[in-house]
């Protein structure tokens, strides 16, 4: 029963959320070598301990989050928006 | 055991008598007694029978850790075995019996078994189903079918009923600062701390009264201290909540409570809950969970009559019922002086044993002058008696050499063998428990969790110390919440007895052969595990699962420790050595309806009906489920079959024009500058020159090429498309575009919205579809063929002023157009649609008709695109554009997936025409009818243009290699097998002349 404190929404339970998959994967061009999509989509590191994943905040304001997690203790370290732009901004504080 | 009401005393209430049935006897017993409790006080001795030798089995405990009056509570729909008679109260009307046995468990037939004991020892479940011969008369999973169903029967765990549960269950959320579990000594200290620090706290106590180790002691201080916190909290607003039942503890602050709310009840009104499965989230928990008394194994250990020295002190001091006349206590520790001298001075002759020659002076002093007669140096050896104990075999000397001594009459024997702390929710958060040498017992670690331990369950024996640690506990508690530093007052040490504890686990005399049970439930002896270790299981978890020790209902709550300590024995290891057995949630068992909660039957899912759904029921309407929706399945006219309907549907609506409910359809608006850009992306045709005013059939991948879905994007402006998906999919393609936009392409300017809720809609096929539209828009121009070609879309007005948009595609095969209005107008437009279509003898079509009309032209569904099937299996690889990239281009082409040889889609004749066949039959190659054959029927219908069964499905290398050949589709449990043939999907009008009409 993780916690997690979305940033648009406040804090709320992961039943709320969808799971997305790893954070840390940054996908090759669409017209990159099929060598490069199979390293990002069927190479995946099983991680113990501090994790990047995507969740998505599904039953509420719909935004794509990335978080640090700890696949041990389920401690969350870090939370911001997927979204580079919005995450900038909300970093500003404006 | 002569178990006796006592002329007073106790915390039941005398006033208040409560009639019930055990065993289909009336028994009597008073408000504030359990079952137990209540029959003991009738002398009843026998509750039940163990799990595989069906012997007797009584009361061994007052509790929760009981494994031996397990009975069966309720009878009809509400019959729910394995209840703990030493936890159920008793209520007027209250039916119980004892179980395992037949015809009763006073005389059960089922003894038998232990005539075959030696079959029955350890692993015999495994080394059955190995195929081990372990008896005489057979051998492996052959003879292991022949005889299951006579050990089942003969083994049983209760019986549960077979109706569905006729209660009602509640799910419920509650938050607090400070959870305290258990509200004895320790627990209401805790919780009283915590409240007076104007924190929010809620005290949880699985018994029917607040109290705990106080409600077992008689003398009025603990009544007081008692009676003092229960104000304390009431006061300070803190939320005290008795049948409630902390069975585990989670992540993040999470404990799962079961809140028991009518099981102590006659006649519950019948809109109140049976009981409530609570998800609390607190900030600090504090686990004043008390400890366990635990016995030792000897001979014939199991035999009614038998129990924990602390128990018959409850049944004394809370229940007021003298559980034994003649009594012996055997003890190694310093714990069973009390209960001796509570029961002496009830009126019971008492003696007791020590297994130690240095005892408490002091106390035993106290007991010899209340008439108790003290050996020391002296245990249980074996207990005979065959329906409960009359005697005591007992063994002289000491731990390290007992002989055989004495034979002395008994009604009732206590055992004390150490007290193991309950350290069960924390072991539940990963916390390995560690063995404290000192008190024998397994204690919390150092950890790092927001938990506080509390009271015995730190091994602190004492009240006043228990009360101390409870103080401390709450005011730990207070300090993390509040950030303050510990200012608290220091936590008593663990223990408190005048005497060592002697490690005694179990009791024997050289060739001497006994029956020495450490598992009453599962009928584990102390040689099962000598077996095992003998065998090779030799780790602990391996142990648990051979012997199935502490695997029965109590989970070993009791008979662990001893298990562990003569494995130590075995290996030559010191207990820590061995380790111990991670407890699991839940805590005590739950009922299923309590998980289940509301989500049953109808209520299971949600239910999706869309804005016309009772316009189609108005219109005669067959409903059917697709997904969460509730989608018209067919218009059945005059007394006509489902079949019926859906062939005159069919033909109506090829032959003059069809209405079908089409708003399930995922519908998402994708505007912004960057709108054509995603949607080039995400489509594997070609969309980036899509104009302004048309539609286009699209196919989705995903990242691994494999098909996603497929629907339809119409383009309104530059910026702004409507896209459809399947009603399967809606949701998918939503969240996935969502995460294309948010994770990986933010720099493209597009929005994505669902509206699929927003937009009602009604597809309109058939020959006369052009009519009808004419005769339902304003401007009947709006819709002739040049302003609306094949693939066109426009928005336009509605005869009724309703606006409206609407594109010229066609899923049925003819021509045809989706129309959509806002979702409030919906039956404004069926009501201008339907009487224009039957202007033309049209008709009302649902899912059967779709499927048909598809099935003809071979168009897919989420059937043939399974998430299995590449875009060539679809025979859909034309529309892979190789002009341009997109989402699964990339691994599309993966040489597994470009085998010829793969599964295709192709279409299915029956060799004779008037034969059948089914969705979901084999295809195999003539004669070669077996395993997973060459493919697979994934739709079928009766095609009325084709005049004979039709069906859609994949077969390997697809119609060219199977073309002039004779396959089988096999479908062996349900109607055989059919020789069909393989032909192009596109089954009626191939080359797509009517749509375009
Ligand atoms: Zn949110």
């Amino acid at each position: 029963m993780i916690r997690i404190n979305c940033p648009f929404c406040g804090e709320r339970d992961h039943s709320e959320f969808t799971y997305g998959g790893d954070g840390s994967i940054v996908y090759p061009e669409l017209d990159a070598p099929a060598e490069e999509w199979v390293e990002a989509i069927f190479q995946r590191e099983n991680i113990r301990g501090v994790q990047t994943e995507t969740w998505h905040h599904v039953s509420g304001c719909r935004q794509w989050l990335v978080i640090e997690r700890d696949t041990m203790t389920h401690e969350i370290h870090s939370i911001k928006a997927a979204h580079e732009g919005v995450a900038k901004v909300l970093e500003a504080g404006t | 055991m002569s178990g006796s009401r006592l002329p007073d005393g106790g915390r039941i209430d005398r006033s208040a008598a409560v009639e019930f049935q055990w065993d289909n006897r009336q028994v009597s017993g008073f408000k504030g007694d359990t079952l137990a409790s209540a029959l003991m006080a009738h002398g009843e001795t026998i509750f039940g029978r163990s799990f595989k030798y069906h012997r007797p089995r009584g009361i061994m405990s007052a509790g929760v850790e009981e494994s031996g009056a397990i009975v069966t509570v309720g009878r009809g729909a509400r019959r729910d075995p394995n209840v703990k008679a030493t936890t159920q109260e008793i209520y007027n009307g209250l039916y119980a019996k004892g179980q395992n046995a037949w015809p009763n468990v006073r005389r059960d037939l089922g003894a038998v078994n232990s005539l075959f004991s030696r079959f029955f020892s350890a692993g015999f479940y495994y080394k059955t189903f190995m195929g081990i011969p372990p008896m005489e008369w057979g051998k492996g999973t052959g003879i292991w079918m022949q005889y299951e169903k006579l050990i089942r029967k003969a083994a049983g765990m209760g019986v549960a009923s077979r109706e569905p549960d006729p209660d009602i269950y509640d799910h419920g959320h509650l938050f607090c600062d400070v959870l305290v579990v258990g509200s004895g000594p320790a627990g209401l200290a805790a919780a009283v701390e915590a409240a007076k620090a104007g924190l929010d706290v809620v005290l949880v106590e699985q018994d029917f009264e607040i109290g705990g180790d106080y409600l077992n002691q008689s003398n009025t201080e603990a009544e007081q201290k008692r009676n003092t916190a229960i104000a304390e909290l009431e006061k300070h607003g803190a939320r005290v909540m008795t049948r409630t039942t902390a069975f585990g503890l989670y992540d993040y602050g999470v404990a799962g409570l079961l809140e028991r709310v009518t099981d102590h009840l006659s006649e519950p009104a019948s809109h109140i809950p049976r009981q409530r499965f609570l998800t609390l989230r607190t900030k600090q928990t504090i686990l004043a969970t008390g400890a366990m008394e635990r016995t030792v194994a000897f001979g014939n250990n199991d035999i009614p009559g038998i129990m924990t020295a602390a128990a018959a002190n409850t049944y004394v001091n809370r229940f007021g019922v003298l559980p034994g006349k003649q009594i012996i206590v055997a003890t190694n520790n310093d714990s069973a002086y009390g209960p001796a001298l509570t029961l002496a001075k009830a009126g019971a002759e008492v003696t007791l044993l020590d297994s130690r020659t240095s005892i408490p002076a002091n106390i035993s002093g106290l007991l010899e002058t209340k008439g108790v007669t003290v050996k020391t140096g002296a245990t249980a050896l074996n207990a005979n008696g065959k329906r409960g104990i009359s005697s005591l075999d007992l063994a002289t000397g000491s731990r390290a050499h007992w002989t055989s001594g004495d034979t002395q009459e008994c009604d009732l024997l206590l055992m004390s063998g150490g007290w193991s702390p309950v350290v069960n929710l924390l072991s539940h958060r990963g916390v390995r428990p560690v063995w404290d040498a000192d008190n024998l017992c397994f204690v919390a670690p150092e950890y790092d969790e927001p938990i506080q331990m509390a009271g015995s369950a730190c091994a602190i024996w004492g009240t006043s110390d228990c009360e101390a640690s409870g103080q401390a506990a709450g005011a730990a508690a207070v300090a993390e919440i509040k950030n303050q530093s510990a200012s608290s007052p220091s936590a008593p040490n663990a223990g408190g007895w005048e005497t060592p504890i002697d490690p005694l686990y179990e009791v024997s005399v050289e060739g001497k052969q006994l029956k020495s049970f450490i598992d009453p439930q599962h009928d584990v002896t102390a040689d099962d595990v000598r077996l095992a270790h003998q065998e090779g299981f030799v780790s602990v978890e391996h142990l648990k699962r051979y012997t199935t020790l502490g695997m029965a209902t109590d989970q070993g709550k009791m008979g662990n420790i001893i298990g562990l300590a003569l494995m130590a024995e075995a290996l030559g290891k010191e207990i820590p050595q061995v380790g111990t057995t991670t407890f699991r949630p839940p805590y005590t068992p739950i009922s299923l309806g309590a998980l289940t909660g509301r989500g049953k039957g109808a209520h299971f899912k949600g239910l999706r009906r869309t804005p016309m759904h009772e316009w189609n029921l108005a219109h005669g309407a067959t409903m059917t489920e697709a997904g969460l929706w509730q989608r018209p399945w067919y218009f059945a006219r005059d007394g006509e079959t489902i079949t019926e309907a859906y062939i005159r549907e069919t033909i109506s609506t090829r032959e003059t024009v069809g209405l079908v409910d089409v708003t399930s359809l995922g519908k998402i608006a994708i505007q912004g500058p960057d709108a054509t850009e995603l949607i080039n992306r995400v489509y594997s045709n070609a969309f980036a020159k899509l104009p302004v005013g048309k539609a286009r059939y699209g196919i989705m991948l995903r990242d691994d090429g494999i098909v996603m879905d497929d629907g339809t994007s119409w383009r309104f402006s530059d910026t702004d498309y409507f896209m459809t998906t399947t009603t399967a999919h809606a949701a998918k393609v939503m969240v996935f575009l969502e995460e294309l936009l948010q994770t990986r392409w933010s720099n493209l300017k597009v929005h994505v919205t669902s509206v699929s809720e927003q937009w009602a809609g009604s597809a309109v096929a058939g020959p006369k579809s052009r009519a009808v539209l004419e005769a339902c828009v304003a401007d009947p121009a709006s819709v002739s063929n040049d302003a609306l070609p094949f693939m066109g879309v426009t928005e336009t007005t509605l005869k009724n002023g309703v606006s409206c948009r609407i594109a010229r595609i066609s899923f049925s095969g003819e021509m045809a157009y989706e129309m959509y209005v806002e979702s409030d107008y919906a039956e404004s437009m069926m009501d201008l649609l339907w009487p224009a279509a039957q202007s033309f003898d049209g008709c009302l079509y649902g899912t059967e008709t779709l499927g048909a009309l598809r099935i003809e032209k071979g168009h897919v569904t989420g059937v043939e695109l399974d998430g299995r099937a590449t875009i060539d299996d679809a025979g859909l690889g034309k529309m892979a554009s190789d002009q341009k990239s997109y989402i699964g281009s990339a691994l599309r082409k993966r040489p597994d997936l470009m085998r010829t040889d793969r599964p295709q889609l192709v279409g299915i004749f029956p060799k004779d025409k008037s034969e059948k066949f089914k969705a979901g039959s084999v295809l195999c190659a003539d004669g070669k009818v077996e395993g997973h054959g060459d493919g697979w029927i994934t739709a079928v219908t009766h095609s009325p243009s084709l005049g004979h069964w039709i069906g859609l499905g994949y077969i390997n290398g697809g119609h060219d290699q199977w073309t002039g050949q004779t396959v089988v589709a096999a479908d062996p449990v349900r109607t055989g097998n059919t020789n069909v043939e393989i032909v192009s999907p596109h089954m009626v009008d191939p080359s797509g002349e009517r749509m375009r009409g």
